[in-house]
Parts: C-alpha cells; structure tokens; sequence
C-alpha cells in the first residue's frame, strides 16, 4: 500500500488511537496514544492487510530545544540565509513537533509539544510498505509499553532508549544500561546533557575538555 | 562455568564483551555488554552543521565508509527534496559497490584468519589494499574518505578510473579465486562453519536482522533490490540467498555478493553518463587559483573569464566543467566551484554562506527516514530538522545491532569453539554497532 | 677502571638495546577504525614483519609494546589501565590514531581525550587514521627510544599535558 492508503487505513482501523498523520517526504507517519500502543502493534505484525515483520528502528527524540538554538553566526538572521527555495514541493507538509493532550484543553489551551517522541519504524517484507510510528510522551511521566513480545530485537533497541533518553518501558525483561556503564549518572542525548560533560570511570591527570 | 570473554580479546573484530555460560565445552547461556566504542555519534552530529556530520559517518562502518555517506547524503536530500545529476548516483553506487567489496575482503579474512587460515587473509588484505588505492585516486584517502556532500559528491572521478579499476579488480577476482580454493572445499573450514550459529528465518525476521546475515537464512531481501535508490533500478545483478542459515552459508553468501558488486561497477561505468572531461578536456585555460583571486580583487574580470582554476589536487575532480555533474543545481546547499568563488561576488557569496560557522544549508522543518544497503544490512538514517543549520537529531540504524543482539540465540547450544567463526560471521563493527 | 666498567656496561646497553628493538612483541589493544590501518601495516603492502614487530602476542603478560588503536571510551578505560598494569617492564606504549593522542574529534561525554591521561606514552602516532607510512615511521622512533633507553628499564618521566586556556578565538559550545 502506498502511504496514503496506508495511514487511511490505520485510522479507519483505529479511531482513537491514531491522533494525526501525515505523509511527510513520502514516509507514512502516525501519531498514536501511548495506551494504545501495544494493540496497534499486534495488529500491525498480525493482520494481513499490514503484516509488518520487521521491526526496523525503535527510537526516541526529545523537543524540548526544537526551533530555540539561535544560531551563534554574525548575519545568520539576515534575509540570505541559506535555506532552500520557497518553491520546493511540499504537497505533505510536515504537521510539527507531535503534540500531547494539555489537561487544560478542555479549557480551550492549545496542545503543547510532547517533551519526548518514541519513535518506531516498521517495515513489512512480503507488502513492501513502510511506516513510522510515533508516540508522544511528557517528560514527567517519560513510560511505554515495551513490544518486546512481539518483535525480539525489541529488547536491545528499548534499552538504547532508556539509556540515552530515560525512557522507561513495562514489562521489559532487562531494562538496563547498554551503551553507557552503569555508574553513568543522567541520559546522554536528553538537550539539556551537556556535550562534553564527562565522568570518568578512573582517576585522569589533564584531562582537559578543550573547545 | 562463568567464562568472561573480552573485551580486550584477540578476535579482530571489535571490543565487546561476552559472558558466557558453560556447561563443559557446551554454552548453555551468553550475555552480550557493548558499549565499550560508544564515542557519542548522534549528540556531535547535533553540533555541527549538515556536512559536518559525513566525517563522523565514515567512522560509522569503518571497513565500509562510503555506504554511510551515502546513505546520510541521500537521507538528508530527501529532506530537502532536492535531486543530483544522473552521473552522480552511477558515481556513488560504484563507490558504494567497491566499500561493499572491501567490507566483506575484511569479513571474510578476518574470520578466516580467526579459525587459522593466516593466509587467507593476508591474500584478501592485499586485495583490500588495489581496492584502497582505487579509493584513494577517487576520493584522497584510504579509510575515512568523506566524499559525499548533501547534494553531489566531493569530485568526479579522475581519467583513469575505468583502467584502474579494470585492475584492481583483475587483482580482486585472482585472490578471491585463490581463497575460494583454500576455503570452501577444506574440510576444517567446512566442518567448523557448517552447522554452527545457525538461525531460522523467523528468528532472524524477529530480531530485524537483514542483509548478508538474513540472505543466508533463506530471506530474499535486499534494500537495493526491494526499494533502489540512486541507480540501482537501472542496474542488473543477482543477489545470493542462502539456505540453511548457519555460518558456511554466510561466507558463501558474501563470497558471491563481491562477485555481484564487481559486476555492477563494471556495469555502471559502461552505462554511466560521460562526464565532461570525457567530451573535451578542460575548456578553459589553465590558471593558478592565487593568481586569479588575485587578477578578480583588482577588478581584472575578463582576465579570469575563460580560465580554469588551478588548484589544490586534493580538489581534482571539482572544476567547474565538471560541477554539473556531480552536484545538485540548488546553490544554497552545494558549495560554488572554485572559479565561481574566487571569481566573481556571487560564488563568494555562496561560499560564504554555506561554509562559515554558524551557517549553512538549512533543511526545512521535517523528519526523514532512508534506508540503503549497507554491507551488514539495511542502514537506515533518520534525521529530524528544526530548519537550523545543524541537525536536530539524526539517528543511524545499525545493521550489526540487530544481528548482535541475536548473538544469544546464535551461540546456545554450539560449542565454545564455535563461537570464534559466529562471531566472526556477524561482521561487527564497532563503530557501528556503539556508534 | 672506572672507564672499562663504563665501556662494557655501555656496550651491553647497545646489544641489549639492538636486540630489544628488533623483537618487539606488540599487544595490539585494537578498538576503532584505526585497526583497518593497523591491519593494512601488518599485512603484506607495508609489512611490518620485516622490523621485527610482526608478532602479535594477545596477552599482556607476553607482550612489551602496548599499541593502542582506536577510540578508547569512558568505558574501556578502566580496561586499558589494567591491562597497562599487567605487562611486565620494560614495556612501552604507542598511542596509534589522534584519538588515543588527544581524543580526535569526538570531545564530548563518551570519550577519553587521550590515553597520557591515564598511561603514560612513549610514541604519539597522530592521523585519522594515519597512513601505514606513517605508522612505520613511528614505530622507528619507538626503535630509537628502545635503543637508547637504560638497560635496567627506567624510561624519562613523561612530559606533564600542557594546560589548554580557553582561547578567544575558539567558538563557544
């Protein structure tokens, strides 16, 4: 399916979890709530209209500094920047940072980007489609449902994001660290991580963080 | 028994530490800790601008560069929607080809090498090196080339390549030859590698293992084939599939994909567009570049018009009779050629504005994900921009995560023995696997 | 008297020094991509059987020369210090790869920015990677070291790591 037939087709199949979509570049793209995560995903491995066998990418990407870095250039604000024409096509725009729902929205206020995105790329084999799926999270209450039940290479990629984002997963059979050793305190690639703040395992003599 | 392996071990492979459960010579349980190259690639490609990640790509896959910087080019021009010339995807698929080649020359040696076969391996370094010194004339280095650039690629190939190719790979073809009679009917090499690490194709399907590794289980997928990309679509070349999944099928596997990339950069370089210096030489004459910024700063405009800049060789490849075919038309995200900057205001300006720090191309707000064949597997790039000009995120799928991760699987129930060729048949990079 | 003592002790430096030099049992501590060059050097383009280095011993206990290849992590540093600290003197060490001499380009949380923070360096062979040319070239110099070095095994004090001052010019993080 192509991914307008595809993103038409999880909605009709799952109203309320699919909260938007859009089909950006190309790449078929829903955002989903985190409750329902766990029943879209079986059926994106089990029904036959999906039949998505591989489980390409689980991984996360936090917003919170999204469109804030000022750039630190002399003239970078000026009208030539850089940026590719106006003219490029854009038939799919690209919706923004995905959204959580504000406890105040009954109230009329608008949606605030999600602190955290769980991000998972699903392709199957036999139909040749691709999709991404997209899971929003705050950052007080950074948890998810792990599909390691459903796909085995899971496990590794759920720890790799709880190692660098802090992002828990239930019902995960070895949640632990697995690029960075655990007496790391903190989560690497969260924005407010500075680069180059180290911690050494044993006693170094000048190690300088140079500039 | 509790056997620590690593992770400072004599295989060649990488720095990774296994421990292992034995019962007897038996493991019976095996624990898998990585992380120990982890050297922070998605948090420094945050801090540089979008051309300033590809040298950190080429340290992804160490033994397969070129693979890693193309599929970051191409994932970041799918953001930016932009296309390159027709010469430019035949120049990246020949390049991919010869990195795909070099990556399973070290594979298969090493392993080799790793189960007693020095010789072997010293045959397939020596390949390694025609093939190095085929990239060098290309790109200007051996191992940590940097050639592709959002939009093109660094130069285009120099006058010689088709011969010197022609070569190499007559070199290439001799060792593989001479290697395929020492290792594929040697009953050791047989009786060690047969049987052993072997999984099915769900198993394999399930971990998200792909390329060479799930071709060898039975599994016809290949990203080149099922989605092509640059201009594998016009090529034509089989992909071997193996049957029984363990490692014999593996090594057959990738013994026969070099055959495949071989005949696919012999392919492309017949099918290729010329490139300019192919219809005529240089069209202008030849001045050396101090000399015409020098003739442009005092105003000397027709001086320079019809000259070709004389540069540094380590720009060969990049004169401007040559730039429409190796860069995308969009100026503001592909660097003028050099004529253009020292030559007239606009180019400097252009050069300006995408090299100094702070500035650069600036993708629009997006994300993107772009899958290509890497040796190990589908090497996937994701990138997430915040319209600055250094990306918001990128994040790299490693093929050899997947297969790693299965290591478990693989080695229960063999013998300790046999974890020296599984583990060798994984194709590890740690470059790529810790990132 | 004096002198005789010291012509024959110095001659026994030299011998002891020329056989040394010449049999050089390196641990290679292979991580990164400085291993496919470390690989290229020892194998048969560029050779470095043919200086008498070409044995790779994989166990520190047996080895003299401690070549470092590759990134060393956070993680890997404990590592490297205990497999230091099991080689018996005299030992040397060479630091292959920018990122082993002052951490390359990868300065941020994960990273050692130099193995002389916690071993101390005979030969710095800088280049990412450097050239098999290159490599050669420094384990020459480690020859010359290991020549001229004392017999009974002392090696100079290493040279303390330059403090490095914020510049004016450097681009803030």
């Amino acid at each position: 399916m192509d991914a307008a037939a595809l993103i038409q087709a999880l909605t009709e199949r799952f109203p309320n979890a699919v909260r938007s979509s859009h089909a950006y570049r190309g790449d078929a793209t829903i955002v989903v709530s985190r409750e329902a995560l766990l029943d879209l995903a079986r059926a994106l491995k089990d029904d036959a209209a999906f039949q998505m066998n591989f489980l390409m990418d689980l991984t996360a990407v936090d917003f919170s500094t999204f469109g804030k870095k000022p750039s630190p250039a002399f003239f970078a604000s000026s009208g030539v920047a850089v940026r590719p024409s106006a003219e490029l096509p854009d038939e799919h725009p690209w919706p923004g940072p995905p959204e959580v729902p504000n406890a105040a929205a009954a109230l009329g206020a608008p949606p605030v980007p999600a602190r955290f995105v769980v991000v998972y790329h699903f392709f199957s084999l036999p139909l040749k489609h691709r999709l991404r799926v997209e899971v929003p999270l705050e950052e007080a209450d950074a948890e998810l449902d792990s599909v390691t039940a459903l796909w085995a290479g899971a496990n590794w990629l759920e720890r790799e994001v709880w190692d660098m984002f802090g992002i828990r997963f239930r019902g995960h059979p070895n949640l632990k660290r697995i690029l960075m050793y655990d007496q790391f305190v903190g989560h690497p690639l969260r924005k407010d991580y500075p680069v180059n703040r180290r911690q050494p395992l044993i006693k170094t003599n000048g190690d300088v963080s140079s500039h | 028994m509790l056997l620590n392996i690593g992770p400072a071990h004599p295989a060649m492979h990488g720095i990774i530490r296994i421990v292992a459960r034995l019962d007897g010579e038996q493991i019976v349980d095996a624990d898998v800790d990585i992380g120990y190259l982890h050297r922070g690639f998605e948090k420094m490609s945050e801090t540089v601008d979008y051309n300033g990640v590809i040298p950190y790509t080429d340290r992804l896959n160490y033994v397969s560069p070129l693979i890693n910087n193309v599929g970051y080019c191409m994932a970041v021009e799918k953001l930016l929607c932009i296309s390159v010339p027709e010469r430019c995807h035949y120049i990246r698929v020949i390049v991919s080809e010869i990195s795909r080649i070099t990556d399973h020359l070290t594979c298969v040696g090493a392993s080799a090498m790793e189960l007693g076969a020095f010789t072997v391996f010293l045959y397939m370094i020596k390949a390694r090196e025609y093939l190095w010194e085929l990239v060098e004339s290309v790109t200007g280095a051996r191992l940590t080339v940097s050639y592709c650039r959002v939009g093109g690629v660094k130069g285009d190939l120099p006058e010689e390549f088709a011969e010197q190719c022609r070569k190499a790979f007559e070199e290439t073809r001799r060792v593989l030859a001479e290697s395929d009679a020492l290792l594929t009917r040697n009953r050791i090499f047989v009786d060690r590698m047969s049987g052993t690490g072997k999984i099915s194709a769900d198993d394999a399907i399930s971990y998200g293992i792909t390329g060479p590794f799930l071709r060898a289980s039975g599994v016809p997928y290949d990203v080149r084939k099922d989605c092509p990309y640059a201009s594998y679509d016009r090529l034509e070349f089989d992909v071997p599939v193996g049957t029984r999944g363990d490692n014999f099928d593996r090594y057959l596997v990738r013994m026969e994909e070099m055959q495949q990339s071989m005949r696919i950069v012999e392919q492309a370089l017949r099918e290729m567009p010329p490139g300019p210096f192919q219809i005529s030489p240089q069209t202008g004459r030849p001045l050396p570049a101090s000399e015409m910024v020098d003739e442009a700063k005092v105003g000397n405009i027709p001086a320079i018009r019809d000259a070709y800049a004389v540069t540094d060789p380590t720009l060969d490849g990049a004169a401007k009779s040559q730039h429409a075919s190796i860069a995308t038309g969009e100026k503001r995200v592909f660097l003028p050629p050099k004529e253009d900057t020292y030559g007239n205001i606009e180019g400097l300006m252009q050069h300006f504005k995408l090299v100094m720090y702070g500035h650069g191309a600036r993708p629009p707000k997006g994300e993107v994900y772009f899958a290509v064949e890497g040796a190990n597997g589908e090497l996937g790039f994701y990138v997430v921009s915040d319209g600055g000009n250094t990306p918001y995120r990128v994040r790299v799928r490693p093929p050899c995560f997947a297969i790693m991760s299965a290591l478990p699987k693989l080695v229960v129930g063999d013998m300790m023995a046999d974890l020296t060729p599984t583990f060798g048949s994984i194709n590890m990079i740690g470059g790529e696997l810790d990132r | 008297m004096s002198d005789d003592a010291g012509f024959l002790t110095s001659r026994l430096d030299e011998a002891i020094g020329w056989a040394r030099k010449y049999s050089i049992f390196q641990y290679p501590f292979v991580t990164a991509c400085c291993g496919m060059e470390y690989m290229a050097t020892a194998c048969s383009h560029y050779d470095i059987d043919r200086f008498g280095a070409g044995l790779p011993r994989f166990s520190p206990r047996q080895a003299d020369v401690l070549f470092v290849v590759g990134t060393i992590s956070q993680k890997m540093a404990p590592v490297l210090k205990r497999i230091y600290d099991q080689m018996a003197e005299p030992k040397w060490v060479v630091s292959f790869g920018v990122c082993t001499c002052t951490g390359g380009f990868y300065d941020n949380y994960a990273t050692l920015m130099g193995i002389d923070t916690i071993i101390p360096v005979d030969v710095y062979i800088p280049g990412c990677p450097p050239r098999p040319e290159y490599v050669l070239d420094g384990l020459l110099k480690l020859q010359a070291k290991i020549q001229a070095q004392h017999e009974s095994g002392q090696r100079p004090a290493p040279e303390p790591r330059p403090e490095l001052e914020p510049e004016p010019w450097m681009p803030p993080r």
